[in-house]
């Protein structure tokens, strides 16, 4: 039976199993909107495309599946590139789909025409223009392949009006065929023998977990290799949650602003076994004093990762878990008694860290709203969707994730903005899931706007604004590195509750310790979305830090805390 | 210089996805030929690029990830022909005409056209002989110069552009193996 371009391109969408999208009509996509209403697809209407791609990319994270994002031409295309480059960076399979002016008029100027498959091509995985009906089923079946296999990513199909004008015979086409795409592989025997003589012999070794391990659910798989080689876990930001915080093995995270005991740890190991990470420079610090005596272990599913930061020993390409279990039944138990006793007694200095232990003074610390969170919420399943700044990393050292997929954060490009719609999209994907925002006040206006559809949508989450009147992480680095000249940080703020409440949302504002728990368990109660503005410390700073580009065990620690507890730096 | 002979599917934009993927991994490319191949629908392109070994184990692994691209050979260490072609335009005059020709038979060089004021002289070869008769010239006037850039070729029976028998195994065998050497 013959169909229109945009009848196949649902027909496609929902043969890949899409039940819902993201999404903003306009001019060039008008033929593909008005044939959604003949599909089973739920359309959640955004109020800017930038919170349609984020809400696919906290769809897919929360999840695992493509999640979709559809927009018109020229600005509505532009205004997704921020939410693709953010996928690209972690990784995240989603797909994009835009209208674009009739294929006549490519190249013209046109009305709202932009080439958004070149601006896209450096952020996208892979993309495509389509101007044919009979390509589109083709497209489309090979876009969600593209997005989620091997290491997974963004992909974006533009297709124009006249292409979802016309018609054709529609034909569901067989498995993709891509002669060029080699999304699987298997590392060799011979670096298989080489890994396992590192393994085996190395008397310090530490394992770094990174998102990986919840692409490719290789959680059983790193523990039972943790366990029965008795090393210790560090994860990135991406990867917490990929191993349970509380197992006894995970020494928690890494990095710019890991635990100090972590990084000491991978600076004094001998032997790195990375698992789905890629050294970023916010992990690795100086690369050129990174772990100076330790061999390494890349596991990777892709091939450009190994020796991109820092050059590797063994490098095993492939699938993480496969790749886990093929070493398992190989892997010795080994005494590590030594350098696990040490690390334990390295973790000790937490104190130096703890605000949660200093003396109460009144005030409220964003520590202190997030610990009570993550007490309050441990006791169902929870996601936590964080934004870009102080909170984002106060979010990771404070609250202790125990299952895969209930953080979601923008690690590799930082983008503000993220969480909100991020959140909207891990909600409709995981309708059971209790959802909470945490976000920073600069950020939470980047994308505010989403509340609106929050509201007609009816998306039931919880967002604690940490409100400190600052861009807080740039205010940091000023005052750390730029004398305190506090250029542009200062933030003047709406009322955030009554901004909220316009919209027909419950909102609470809170400016003492004692008020978080009582206003979280409000919100939980709440059938609805509740946002509370937490008012906290306005010139508090995250600690420990390793300010960019030093050596990764040099870290400035909080002030306050070594007079209080008398530890030494 | 690394030269790498890449094989393509032959699609609008594959040269920009290529040239920006390497351009955006912070190398400069050199020089960069395409042209059909004997196979349907798969492009040919020489790159020569400036890297060192890590760094042309990079771009051969980041070219991998391009779906449109079939094939990654990097020919700088094996044995292969390296060839360009240049045409140039020289300024003559009735002294210097001979001489012209004579430098040109000397370099195997062909005259392709000839006015009263000038000759076009076409050669191949690799870059330092042309490098070579363009340095030769240069004294009596080179008016208009066209250099195509570096074409390679493995020596002897290696080829860096036969399918195998599986189409759908497109390079894939020969891109395992180089892909897992990538440790050190
Ligand atoms: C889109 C975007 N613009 C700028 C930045 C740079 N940046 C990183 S953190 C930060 C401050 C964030 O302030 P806020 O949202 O209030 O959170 P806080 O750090 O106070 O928790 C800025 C401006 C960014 N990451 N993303």
């Amino acid at each position: 039976m013959k169909k229109t371009g945009a009848q196949i391109l649902w027909e496609s969408l929902v043969r890949e199993g899409v039940t819902c999208v993201f999404g903003y009509p306009g001019g060039a996509i008008l033929p593909a909107y008005d044939a959604m209403l003949d599909y089973p697809i739920r359309h959640i209407l955004v109020r800017h495309e930038q919170g349609a791609t984020h809400m696919a990319d906290g769809y897919a994270r929360a999840t695992g599946q493509v999640g979709v994002a559809i927009a018109t031409s020229g600005p509505g295309a532009t205004n997704m590139v921020t939410g693709i480059a953010t996928a690209m960076m972690d990784s995240v399979p989603i797909v994009c789909i835009t209208g674009q002016v009739g294929s006549k008029a490519i190249g013209s100027d046109a009305f709202q025409e932009t080439d958004i498959t070149g601006i896209t091509l450096p952020v996208t995985k892979h993309n495509y223009l389509v101007t044919r009906p009979e390509d589109v089923a083709r497209v489309v079946r090979e876009a969600f392949y593209v997005a989620r296999s091997g290491r997974p990513g963004p992909v974006l199909i533009d297709i124009t009006k006249d292409c979802q004008q016309s018609s054709c015979e529609f034909v569901w086409p067989d498995a993709p065929k891509l002669r060029g795409y080699r999304p699987s592989h298997t590392p060799s025997s011979r670096e298989v023998e080489q890994a396992l003589d590192l393994i085996h012999s190395a008397k310090r070794p530490i394992i770094l977990a990174g998102r990986g391990i919840q692409l490719s659910n290789a959680r059983e798989a790193v523990l039972k290799f943790a366990e029965q080689a008795n090393v210790p876990i560090a994860t990135t930001l991406l990867g917490l949650g990929a191993i349970p915080a509380s197992h006894p093995l995970n020494l928690g995270m890494m990095g710019m602003h890991g635990e100090a005991w972590v990084n000491t740890a991978i600076q004094e190991a001998d032997l790195l076994l990375a698992f789905g990470m890629r050294f970023d420079d916010r992990v690795t610090g100086n690369v050129k004093t990174y772990a100076p005596n330790a061999k390494k272990i890349h596991i990777d599913i892709d091939p450009a990762e190994l020796n991109k930061n820092v050059r590797v020993d063994v490098g095993l390409i492939g699938d993480l878990r496969e790749t886990l279990e093929g070493l398992l039944p190989r892997i010795e138990a080994c005494d590590r008694t030594d350098w696990v006793s040490y690390i334990s007694m390295l973790k000790g200095d937490s104190a130096v860290r703890d605000i949660q232990n200093l003396p109460d003074n009144g005030h409220l610390y964003a520590a202190h709203v997030i610990n009570d969170l993550w007490r309050e919420t441990r006791d169902r399943e929870t996601i936590v969707v964080t934004d870009v700044g102080q909170h984002q990393m106060w979010e990771a050292q404070y609250y202790k994730h125990e299952e895969p997929r209930s953080l979601i954060t923008s690690g590799g490009l930082g983008t503000m903005g993220f969480a909100l719609p991020a959140a909207i999209g891990a909600k409709v994907a995981r309708p059971d899931a209790e959802v909470w925002v945490v976000v920073g006040d600069g950020g939470f206006q980047m994308t505010m706007c989403e509340l609106a559809t929050i509201a007609q949508e009816g998306i039931d989450i919880n967002i604690a604004i940490i409100n400190n009147g600052f861009l807080g992480m740039v205010r940091q680095w000023q005052e750390f590195f730029y004398e305190r000249r506090y250029a542009a940080t200062p933030l003047v703020n709406p009322d955030f509750c009554k901004l909220t409440e316009s919209f027909g949302l419950k909102a609470m504002r809170v400016e003492t310790r004692g008020d978080v728990v009582p206003a979280v368990r409000e919100a939980r109660r709440h059938q609805g979305t509740v946002l509370i503005d937490f008012r906290v410390e306005q010139e508090d700073s995250v600690y420990p830090m390793v300010p960019a580009g030093n050596d990764l065990h040099n870290m400035i620690r909080r002030p306050s805390a070594i007079v209080e507890t008398g530890a030494d730096a | 210089m690394n030269t790498f002979v890449v094989l393509v599917e032959d699609h609008p934009g594959v040269l920009t996805r290529v040239s920006g993927l390497i351009r955006r991994r912070g190398f400069n490319i050199d020089s960069i030929t395409v042209g059909h191949t004997e196979t349907a629908g798969v492009s040919r392109m020489t790159i020569a690029v400036e890297a060192d070994e890590f760094g042309a184990r990079r771009i051969e692994a980041n070219l991998y990830k391009l779906i449109e691209v079939l094939r990654v050979d990097n020919v700088t260490r094996r044995p292969s022909i390296f060839r360009e072609l240049c045409i140039l335009k020289v300024k003559t005059t009735p002294e210097t005409r001979a001489q012209i020709f004579q430098l040109a038979s000397v370099y195997r060089a062909r005259i392709i056209d000839v006015s009263p004021e000038s000759l076009v002289i076409e050669i191949t070869g690799n870059e330092d002989k042309v490098q070579s008769l363009i340095d030769v010239l240069d004294p009596y006037g080179i008016v208009e110069m066209a250099r195509t850039g570096r074409l390679a070729m493995l020596r002897g029976t290696g080829t860096a552009s036969k399918p195998p028998e599986d189409e759908q195994d497109f390079g894939a065998a020969k891109a395992e193996e180089d892909l897992i050497s990538h440790s050190v």
